[in-house]
């Protein structure tokens, strides 16, 4: 009997999907690791587990809202500010039962309505808390979001590319068509209308129905800030061609320049009246996992829904319902976040130190790390604008890219391997990304600790250079 | 709002298996409870009851139920490091619960409970994990097998998406079924394959059914992957029989089924005379080994004595695979990254609670036998309520957090019903809502043999809630039957 579940057996989407920022390389240095080698995690956006110490306060509110007995206990007083303890007992009151109880299938009410007042405040329009969700990560959102459009192979779904891999896998596990649209590198990694034109139109006289494009804000792993005026083309350009626009904005606290500050696509929408802001459907996508708040482990995010039916609504919630809850501390953490301390509150002021330390170094670190890859052979660097990752661009010699077909790797893998062993930096190459054809990038964070930096830009200019060295033929690879 | 004529997203452009699964539990009649409830709270004499009891759902901490307080402790030192530095921390909690929260920060890279964990969660708590099971069951249990996810339901969830290909790929579920399975299966495009659960022998699961479906299914072009197996059941609450469960694996091992075996309410036992046994333990005790048998074994902190439903925390224990199919079922989990740190730590505490002379260990068994008896006492006197009305029997809830009482409808009511659009049960809990605001679901969101009608009722209201519960129960099923007696 033919075993019951062997490889050739299973979902032919799950076979296909692939998602390298947990992939070969990050396996690879994995067993390095457990080998005894010291390595850098670059691959993912994981603040904390390089060195950022999680906020005060809300680690003391969602600790006192995960053992309340606490509260009646005369000497909370000496472990924990007043504030954090009058936060707690607001969040308690707003569950149906303390963390431990699922709570509504969107998400606890009143923190909905914190968020729904946070996006009125940054947009300066209304929104209504029964069209936020709230799920465990953004990710699940967007999975969310993916399989109610994606019908079948012939609905595609407009993706930048390069692209956070989340979106490839998941249109490909959901069995839809990845119509990919190319950002221009040399235009600071910019939108380009006639590429995407082209790319829709090509899609259309193969038999796809384009029902969707994703547009990533800050971008990742590209990091560039959309201007106002590139956002309202994308509009425009989703309401002529019929479209959900699926903002990603889940880096928006995450600026290092100020001639491009983060706008949401659902301000600019509003923005630009009718018909645009009654007819254009749009959802956006927010977490707790990035900004200055790196709080990837509690899995907390929303998405807010503008311009789509009631009954679209409800066949969404009735799916969230299945899973019946997110995780309510991720909820907590997201309802802080977007209601951090004020002025006046007792601990403001080191949440606002907290905070800026954590803007301002990685402002810094943006720069040290585009700077360090300029100043290294054959790699061009586009500065990070916006996002947490660096993704230069490796001028690869044909030698090196001949090694790497002989070997059976792309190219950028090759190269990804070799910096992992020579220096322990663990990378994910461009190709997990997309890229032009020929053209190879690796992304790498803006993460380590500031001190660390200079070192780690080092070895990698040694390892990188004497590469060059030991693959360019003796003409030299010029720099065009 | 976007026009819906020529919107891009509509319930018109949706994907048709979006708009295809169900799911009771949170559906209609809780919708409706819903708006009762607002109702109530802008004017509280306007109905005939002063509040809304949710008996619908298996979450013990919204009506009261207490979470374990050593549990909590670790968790509050987890989530907040700092405390461990200051002495008054000593004051405030347990010895114990200070060693066991520097243990698992000293296991997590960094003790940053803020990072992206491994994906299939840190590694130090997967070996606590592997050790309660193998404590449990007696036999080795490994770390590498085991995937923490945002509770039981995501793990479902990815099996069924690596499992099934086409409609052409089939599930053999029960009947009665929680129906995450019936949804799941729906959301992937596969087909559910019912096996019905014997309600005159106590919920019985007859192999003999199982075979008759199977080949039912084969003969129609079927191809049958996997049984899943619910034990304790949900909504029915039976325990299997170690002679039953014996059988259940010899069926999957001869017919090439992987097993999945929904082990969630293993710690909700309420007679003497039945013992939850995993799966995973017979089929090893069977002498049969990882090449004999696929099997998946879900656990979760919503229920037991714990009831962490709003943490969502538990794992899957994944044994009997090649490695080329575990390879399929890690990169699916990492496309999430991984599960919240919160519940993973908590999935470790569970399957790892404190042992004799752990100085929270008496009140630590205080609070969970305290739960467990009044669990034992809440669903006898609702099982012993529901079978004195007229034309209402109750099987006995060996376990698990429900009661599923079959209801014989006069045909006046279900005339009634098809009047007003509704299933006959959907219409009888509708009724008891509006007359006494507990809310059930309705058996059709379970499954049931065409022709009988039910409803599931949880055991989770408190005590002293019981008693006045049961009252207007009684009293509304008399008017009910009155209304409609033929």
């Amino acid at each position: 009997m033919a075993k019951a579940l062997d490889y050739e057996s299973l979902n032919e989407n799950v076979k296909k999907t692939a998602y390298a920022v947990r992939g070969e390389l990050y396996l690879r240095a994995s067993e390095l690791q457990k080998e005894g080698k010291k390595i850098i995690f670059t691959n993912v956006g994981n603040p904390h587990a390089l060195g950022q110490k999680p906020l005060t306060f809300p680690r003391q509110v969602v600790a006192l809202c995960q053992a309340p007995f606490l509260l009646d206990d005369p000497n909370v007083g000496l472990l924990f500010p007043a504030d954090a303890i009058a936060r707690a007992k607001h969040y308690l009151q707003l569950t149906s039962g303390g963390l431990g109880a699922y709570s509504d299938s969107r998400g606890i009410p009143g923190v909905r309505k914190e968020v729904a007042e946070f996006i009125e405040r940054r947009d300066g329009y209304p929104t209504d808390p029964e069209l936020i969700f709230l799920t465990d990560g953004a990710s699940k959102g967007v999975m969310q979001m993916l399989n109610a459009i994606i019908r079948n192979e012939n609905d595609g779904i407009l993706v930048p590319v390069p692209q956070y891999p989340l979106y490839s896998a998941a249109i490909t596990l959901y069995g839809g068509s990845l119509v990919p649209y190319y950002l221009e590198e040399e235009a600071n990694w910019s939108l380009d209308f006639n590429n995407i034109r082209q790319s829709i139109a090509s899609a259309r006289s193969k038999g796809i129905t384009v029902r969707a494009m994703v547009i990533i804000n800050p971008g990742n792993p590209t990091g560039q800030c959309l201007s106002e005026a590139n956002i309202r083309e994308l509009l425009r350009f989703c309401f002529l061609e019929n479209l959900v626009l699926l903002a990603d904005e889940v880096y928006q606290q995450n600026i290092y320049q100020d001639e491009r500050p983060f706008i949401s696509a659902r301000k600019i929408l509003f923005d630009m009246g009718p018909p645009l802001n009654k007819e254009v459907q749009l959802v956006s996508f927010h977490t707790v996992s990035k900004g200055y708040w790196g709080e990837c482990g509690q899995r907390g995010g929303y998405f807010e829904m503008t311009n789509l039916s009631p009954k679209t609504v409800d066949e969404i919630y009735k799916v969230a319902s299945i899973s019946l809850s997110p995780n309510v501390p991720g909820q907590i953490f997201m309802g802080l976040m977007v209601n951090p301390p004020k002025p006046g509150d007792i601990s403001y002021f080191k949440f606002e130190q907290e905070s800026k330390a954590i803007m301002e170094s990685l402002r810094k670190r943006a720069h040290i790390m585009t700077d360090g890859f300029n100043s290294c052979r054959n790699v061009v660097c586009n500065f990070t604008e916006g996002a947490m990752y660096s993704f230069p661009q490796i001028r690869l010699p044909a030698r090196a890219i001949e090694a790497a077909k002989s070997a059976g790797k792309a190219p950028d893998v090759l190269y990804c391997l070799k910096l992992l062993e020579a220096t322990g930096i663990s990378t994910v190459p461009g190709s997990g990304f997309g890229q032009k054809e020929g053209v190879f990038h690796l992304r790498t964070t803006i993460l380590p600790a500031e001190e660390d930096m200079p070192a780690i830009m080092e070895s990698f200019k040694k390892f990188n250079d004497a590469f060059m060295e030991e693959y360019e033929d003796y003409r030299g690879y010029s720099r065009m | 709002m976007g026009s819906d004529a020529t919107a891009p997203v509509t319930v018109e452009s949706i994907n048709p298996k979006v708009l295809k699964c169900e799911y009771a539990v949170r559906g209609e009649i809780v919708t409706h409870a819903q708006r009762l409830q607002q109702k109530l709270q802008t004017n509280p004499s306007s109905l005939p009851f002063d509040e809304i009891i949710y008996c619908n759902i298996g979450n013990p901490q919204s009506l009261g139920q207490q979470p374990i307080t050593f549990f909590r402790e670790v968790l509050a030192l987890s989530d907040h490091p700092a405390l461990l530095e200051k002495p008054e921390t000593s004051i405030l909690f347990s010895s114990d619960s200070i060693a066991r929260a520097q243990q698992i920060l000293s296991s997590i890279p960094g003790k940053a409970t803020g990072a992206y964990s491994h994906s299939q969660g840190i590694k130090g708590l997967r070996d606590a994990i592997a050790e309660g099971i193998a404590a449990r069951d007696g036999f080795p249990a490994n770390a590498d097998d085991i995937f923490l996810t945002d509770g039981a339901s995501p793990g479902v969830h990815n099996m069924m998406q690596l499992l099934l290909r086409s409609e052409s790929d089939g599930i053999l579920c029960p009947i009665p079924q929680y129906p995450l399975y019936s949804a799941s299966i729906a959301l992937h495009g596969g087909t559910l394959v019912p096996y019905y659960l014997d309600e005159a022998t106590g919920w019985g699961l007859e192999i003999s059914e199982l075979k008759k479906q199977l080949e039912d299914a084969r003969s129609k072009g079927i191809t049958v992957r996997a049984l899943v197996v619910i034990n304790p059941g949900n909504p029915t609450g039976q325990v299997l029989a170690e002679e039953n469960q014996k059988q259940i694996v010899e069926f999957c091992k001869n017919e090439g089924l992987v097993l999945l075996a929904d082990e969630v309410y293993q710690e909700n036992i309420y007679v003497d005379d039945k013992k939850f046994n995993s799966f995973k333990k017979i089929a090893r005790s069977m002498g049969y080994g990882e090449e004999d048998l696929p099997l998946v074994s879900y656990q979760s902190i919503s229920k037991g004595y714990y009831g962490e439903c709003g943490k969502r925390g538990g794992y899957m224990e994944v044994t009997g695979f090649s490695s080329s199919v575990r390879e399929q079922i890690y990169k699916v989990a990492s496309v999430n990254l991984c599960s919240n740190i919160s519940g993973q730590i908590l999935a470790s505490l569970v399957m790892n609670p404190p042992k004799l002379g752990d100085a929270s260990y008496e009140s630590y068994v205080a609070e969970r036998d305290g739960i467990l008896k009044s669990l034992a006492r809440r669903a006898k006197a609702l099982e012993d309520a529901l079978n004195s009305l007229e034309g209402v029997t109750c099987n006995k809830a060996e376990g698990a957090m429900y009661l599923f009482p079959q209801v014989r409808l006069p045909e006046k009511a279900i005339e009634a019903a098809k009047e007003a659009k509704k299933a006959p049960d959907a219409f009888y809990a509708l009724s008891l809502l509006e007359s006494t605001g507990v809310v059930v679901v309705p058996g059709s969101g379970f499954g049931q043999v065409p022709g009988t009608y039910h409803f599931r009722c949880t055991i989770l209201p408190q005590e002293d809630k019981i008693p006045a519960i049961i009252s207007r129960l009684t009293a509304f099923h008399e008017s009910f039957l009155n209304k409609y007696r033929d």
